[in-house]
């Protein structure tokens, strides 16, 4: 198989395959978790309007916390460089863009290369210090797994093949395109069933949060 | 003209000059991507070597590698014929037809046995015994591997024959295969392009009679010097795509201001050819010059690489259509798994007792 029919496929069935694997899992895992239901609260709410305060609290815990910059800045600031670094470069980098476009039908600007290339190395630089955190920083080594590790794999490879791929180093482009789509069907693959669920069970986990204080009066 | 003179000898017996003959292998230097400092080398090695005899064998093609050809400029077909290589049997050029012909091929193979060039274009039928194509009763294989046995070199030109090309196209009703999946034993140039930009055909010749052996090759046999770059990387819209700025559709204003049509499905970034340095008719133009994307020629398969008019990233299969019947199949699973932990939840549940004061004394 040469690199292009390699390349043909990764890109037509490979795709394909990684997504519907996805998706199915995706789907299994969230009514998995929400057909297992909640304990029933049998105190009386104190705000009848505690759903108001789970939507909120979707939005609202996506704002900065100036305590938690404060506490923990290392896991903060890279935190959120990492996070809407990843973002941008999913759906702002024209490439990746054309794609989830040509899927969804809907269209919207992109962002020059540049930026999207500057972005992509902080979120390269801001992953690699958070995984040196994690490492150096004693409880954070214990409290890590495997499967920490390994979800920091398959994040940061795609973005590294992706920086290594748009700046022709290492390899030829088009085997280096190869890798790059590889590790990001690898990462499809595994989204459901790793830690990076938490893309999709962030909203029901802080609408959950955000309810339960208001049933009980906490403004959050 | 005997094939013992040596080309310098022929070109004075034509009244080439010394000063053209410089000239001419300074324009090979440059377009070979080889320093000034060689055009002595080459002049020396030119004056020295003798027209080698080169066989042409058409297979399953259109033609448009040998119209390809016939465009060159530097060198001119004429002056590459006449000059450098002896060409001894080419279905489209040569004068003679019918067994007269074949003798020819024959001949050449006796005569000049380890010798000569084979020059290919077109893929090989193999599906039901090579029958799809057949030369004066022999088929495209039988002839590969006869006419191959006694060759120098052979360059196969143009996608077809590099890596099977249009005839190898899904679902590839004739079996066809490149040139190098039969041919082991010897070395082979691939020279992709649908067709082929006519004066890397030449080139490559110039080359390997320069020389005497073959180019520096990629991973898919193409000569470096032609097939080193992407079309994407040489091409004089690049700029544009780096600051994001793409035509949308051929008649916009994007597309007149000449902006990058990657949006519109161009093959550039994935494609090797020199196209963009080269150019086409005498270093006019190329296709992106003209409006048009990149449509990926050069590269093996590129036929069946999805649509000319979608850009690189998008997929060729039809993902959209996946994501209702994949939701619904994990919808099934997840309530089936969902029913059965709230089964479970609720047998836990009966099966709780309550505890009483005798369970906590006992």
């Amino acid at each position: 198989m040469t690199t292009m029919e390699l390349l043909t496929w990764l890109r037509g069935p490979g795709l394909s395959i990684s997504i519907t694997i996805m998706l199915i899992g995706i789907t299994v895992r969230l009514l998995e978790m929400l057909l297992l239901g909640r304990k029933k609260d049998l105190s009386e709410a104190r705000d009848s309007s505690s759903a108001k305060y789970g939507w909120r609290t979707v939005f609202t815990r996506s704002l900065p916390s100036m305590a938690c910059l404060q506490k923990v800045p290392v896991t903060f600031i890279t935190g959120y460089v990492f996070h809407i670094g990843l973002f941008l470069i999913v759906f702002f980098f024209v490439p990746h863009m054309l794609l989830i476009q040509d899927v969804i039908n809907i269209k919207w600007p992109g962002l020059p290369f540049w930026i999207i290339d500057a972005i992509t190395l902080l979120t390269l630089i801001a992953m690699l210090i958070s995984l040196w955190y994690r490492y150096w920083d004693k409880v954070r080594r214990y409290l890590s797994t495997f499967s920490d590790y390994f979800v920091w794999t398959i994040t940061f490879l795609p973005v590294l093949t992706g920086y290594l791929l748009y700046h022709r180093q290492l390899l030829p482009y088009n085997e280096m395109m190869v890798i790059h789509i590889i590790t990001i069907e690898l990462m499809l693959i595994f989204l459901p069933f790793t830690k990076l669920m938490h893309s999709f069970t962030f909203i029901f986990s802080r609408w959950y949060t955000g309810e339960a204080a208001g049933r009980k009066g906490v403004k959050i | 003209m005997s094939e013992d003179q040596t080309l310098a000898k022929l070109l004075l017996e034509q009244g080439v000059s010394r000063r053209g003959f410089l000239k001419f292998c300074a324009g090979l230097a440059t377009m070979m991507a080889l320093p000034a400092s060689m055009i002595p080398t080459i002049a020396e090695a030119l004056e020295n070597a003798k027209r080698p005899s080169v066989i042409w064998l058409s297979f399953q093609e259109c033609t448009g590698c040998t119209e390809s050809l016939t465009r060159s400029h530097s060198p001119t077909l004429e002056s590459l014929i006449f000059d450098v290589i002896s060409l001894d049997y080419h279905h489209t050029l040569q004068a003679c037809a019918g067994h007269f012909a074949e003798h020819i091929r024959t001949e050449v193979i006796e005569k000049h046995f380890g010798k000569y060039i084979v020059i290919v274009d077109g893929s090989i039928p193999l599906k039901d015994g090579g029958v799809y194509s057949t030369i004066a009763g022999m088929t495209n294989l039988d002839i590969l591997k006869e006419t191959a046995k006694g060759a120098a070199a052979i360059i196969a030109v143009g996608t077809c024959a590099t890596y099977g090309g249009l005839p190898h196209a899904n679902p590839n009703p004739t079996g066809a295969v490149a040139v190098s999946d039969i041919i082991k034993d010897k070395p082979i140039i691939n020279i992709p392009g649908c067709p082929p930009i006519p004066v890397v055909i030449t080139g490559v010749l110039a080359h390997f009679l320069t020389f005497g052996k073959i180019p520096e090759l990629d991973s898919l046999g193409r000569p470096l010097s032609f097939y080193g770059d992407s079309i994407h990387d040489r091409c004089y819209r690049r700029p544009f795509y780096d600051q994001g700025k793409f035509a949308k559709t051929f008649d916009d204003e994007g597309a007149r201001k000449g902006w990058c049509l990657y949006e519109l499905g161009c093959k550039g970034p994935i494609t090797h050819n020199a196209c963009a340095t080269e150019k086409w008719n005498q270093g006019t133009s190329f296709p992106i010059q003209s409006g048009h994307g990149c449509l990926g020629c050069s590269e093996p398969d590129f036929w069946d690489a999805g649509s000319f008019y979608k850009p690189v990233p998008t997929s060729p299969s039809d993902i959209a259509s996946n994501v209702a019947p994949a939701v619904a199949v994990g919808a099934a699973a997840g309530i089936a798994i969902g029913l059965s932990n709230r089964l479970k939840k609720a047998h836990a549940a009966k099966q709780h007792k309550k505890v009483t004061n005798d369970d906590l004394q006992s």
